[in-house]
């Protein structure tokens, strides 16, 4: 029961990269590097903040700043000198790695005995459930400051994700949605592409460098190394909730996003305990989403296929 | 009004690919003029359309429109006053957003965009009445993607939204081209409703001389990168189809002359 409200928690932690990447890769249809430099970043600078004794939501804000900075760089590689996107990813994400180093000083920056966002939100427990023991959840025994800390989480994504759609039904919002959709047809609106395109990197990136700050703060530690594979991850789980909710629209999408993080956890965190290798965990997340990718045209070359040798 | 001047353009500059698209090309166009572009193929008339839009810059020349020079404007600039239909019916819409958003995103051409809601009740109640003038029931489905149109019912809602900020410029490229005959003839009656009702000054490229002989009150023909013809007031009325035929027949029998002329000097004196 601890380990299926830790992985909820993670998942909906990496639910905030996934609308990163959301953003990044459905609204935009930009393939964005930049997310496994951002994400730690995000960390990086939130747990170096907590550390050098900064109140954690102060470090968390300046994260997300952080990210909101790195997409901006991002997007201006890409529209200002006509760098191909995802060689303007690249970069960017490469040269994160040394700022990260800077940033925190060390390859690793622990936040044991800090308090963080995390453990204040462990705190409402006392006044969510009034305990800060064991509680009796249908009949299994659950931590209060665990559940507490779910329910925060929980919150705080809820917040985010419905910031996020009401921003995407904006006047602004929307003009980055059609500057994805057809870039021709918006410039001749009047919207200038490049804008929209560095706004909406560095809004993507600001999500996952906060989606990292929470990480480091919830999992007690930043890494400089704990952005890789991430990007995939952000994908899969836009990918798993897009097969959920078989529905196009921005609002649904979002939720979809979100699904399928938390759910693309708990299938790893299933996995890991029936005792997969978790070195495999990055090569099997691939793979997974190299099926995703190729299973939707797959399906329709089988149905084509089946329907033509039946007139045959 | 709009004045252009010495407007060249050349594609592939240097190369052994160089094309004067357009070659000192110079006009003027009045308020309210409803211009209809002629040409053949390359000639320049789409460059000519897409120049003055902004897609490219020219290599001399100005374009003033209303007296503001424009000619170094960012085509995102420039639309705050003009407004185009593309020939390609998916150019002009965002297929994956709804009706009513594309229209949305129409009504602020050229304006500010915030954080105000792309879509409340007041502007739905303006789109629903005006799409309903189109009378293709699309008023009824006002939240369906626009993508999942045909292309005449597409490019009868671009041409609304290009037209629905009052552009100082309407360019029209080929924009029936697309669609079969019966659709073009409905989207062609809907461009002339609305260009003589608000007066807009327009270009039209066309390619079919029943629609150059029935609209517009000036006719251009273009012929490798130059205006080679030019029919206004009187003229232009008594202008048929015929007539037009003829003029291209011309043009092409110059070009004849041009090639052969060009192979004969290179006998002589290669």
């Amino acid at each position: 029961m601890t380990l299926l409200i830790g992985s909820l928690t993670i998942g909906l932690i990496l639910a905030l990269l996934a609308l990163g990447i959301f953003i990044g890769f459905k609204i935009f249809n930009f393939p964005d590097i930049t997310a496994e430099g951002s994400v730690t970043f995000g960390a990086a600078i939130a747990a170096s903040l907590i550390a050098s004794g900064a109140s954690p939501l102060a470090a968390t804000v300046v994260a997300f700043a952080g990210g909101l900075l790195a997409g901006t760089v991002t997007g201006l590689l890409h529209t200002k000198f006509n760098i191909n996107g995802l060689l303007s990813g690249i970069l960017v994400m490469t040269a994160l790695y040394s700022v990260n180093l800077h940033v925190m000083g060390k390859s690793n920056v622990p936040l044991l005995n800090e308090t963080t966002l995390i453990t204040d939100f462990e705190k409402t427990s006392r006044f969510l459930f009034s305990s800060d023991g064991l509680l009796s959840l249908g009949g299994w025994k659950v931590p209060a400051g665990d559940l507490a800390v779910l329910c925060c989480v929980f919150l705080l994504v809820a917040v985010v994700a419905f910031l996020l759609f009401l921003f995407f039904r904006t006047n602004l919002g929307t003009a980055m949605r059609a500057t994805g959709n057809n870039d021709q047809m918006i410039r001749a609106m009047g919207v200038n592409t490049r804008t929209m395109i560095v706004l909406g990197l560095a809004l993507s990136n600001g999500l996952i460098a906060l989606s990292g700050a929470f990480l480091a703060q919830y999992q007690g530690f930043a890494d400089v190394q704990m952005g890789i594979g991430m990007l995939v991850w952000g994908l899969a789980s836009v990918i798993i909730g897009e097969a959920l909710i078989a529905k196009s629209s921005t609002g649904f999408l979002i939720i979809g996003a979100i699904m399928g993080s938390v759910i693309f956890r708990l299938l790893v965190a299933i996995a890991l305990r029936w005792g997969m290798n978790p070195n495999d965990l990055k090569l099997i997340t691939a793979v997974f989403v190299f099926i995703a990718l190729i299973l939707p045209a797959l399906l329709t070359k089988i149905r084509i296929g089946r329907a033509n040798s039946k007139t045959a | 009004m709009i004045e252009i001047s010495d407007f060249s353009i050349t594609f592939g500059k240097g190369t052994s690919n160089e094309v004067k698209a357009l070659d000192k090309v110079s006009l003027t166009i009045n308020d309210g003029s409803f211009v209809v572009v002629l040409g053949t193929n390359g000639s320049g008339k789409s460059t000519l359309l897409n120049g003055l839009a902004g897609n490219f810059f020219p290599d001399t020349g100005t374009v003033l429109l209303d007296g503001i020079n424009i000619t170094r404007w960012l085509e995102h600039k420039r639309a705050s006053l003009i407004g185009r239909v593309f020939q390609n019916p998916f150019s002009g819409t965002a297929p994956d957003m709804s009706i009513a958003e594309n229209l949305a995103l129409a009504a602020r051409r050229g304006q500010t965009r915030g954080f105000g809601p792309a879509l409340h009740r007041s502007n739905r109640k303006l789109f629903y009445e005006r799409i309903r003038t189109l009378n293709m029931g699309l008023e009824e489905r006002l939240d369906n993607p626009i993508g999942k149109l045909s292309g005449g019912q597409r490019q009868a809602l671009t041409l609304l939204m290009a037209t629905w900020q009052m552009p100082r410029l309407l360019l029209l490229d080929e924009h029936t081209a697309a669609l079969d005959p019966k659709t073009a003839a409905k989207v062609i009656q809907l461009t002339a409703d609305i260009i003589y009702r608000d007066h807009l000054t327009t270009l039209m490229v066309t390619h079919s001389m029943q629609q150059a002989v029935a609209l517009g009150d000036r006719l251009i023909m273009m012929h490798n990168g130059r205006v080679a013809f030019d029919f206004s007031g009187a003229e232009k009325k008594r202008l048929k189809a015929g007539d037009l035929l003829n003029l291209f027949d011309d043009l092409r029998r110059t070009e004849l002359i041009d090639a052969s002329v060009a192979t004969m000097l290179e006998r002589n004196y290669v």
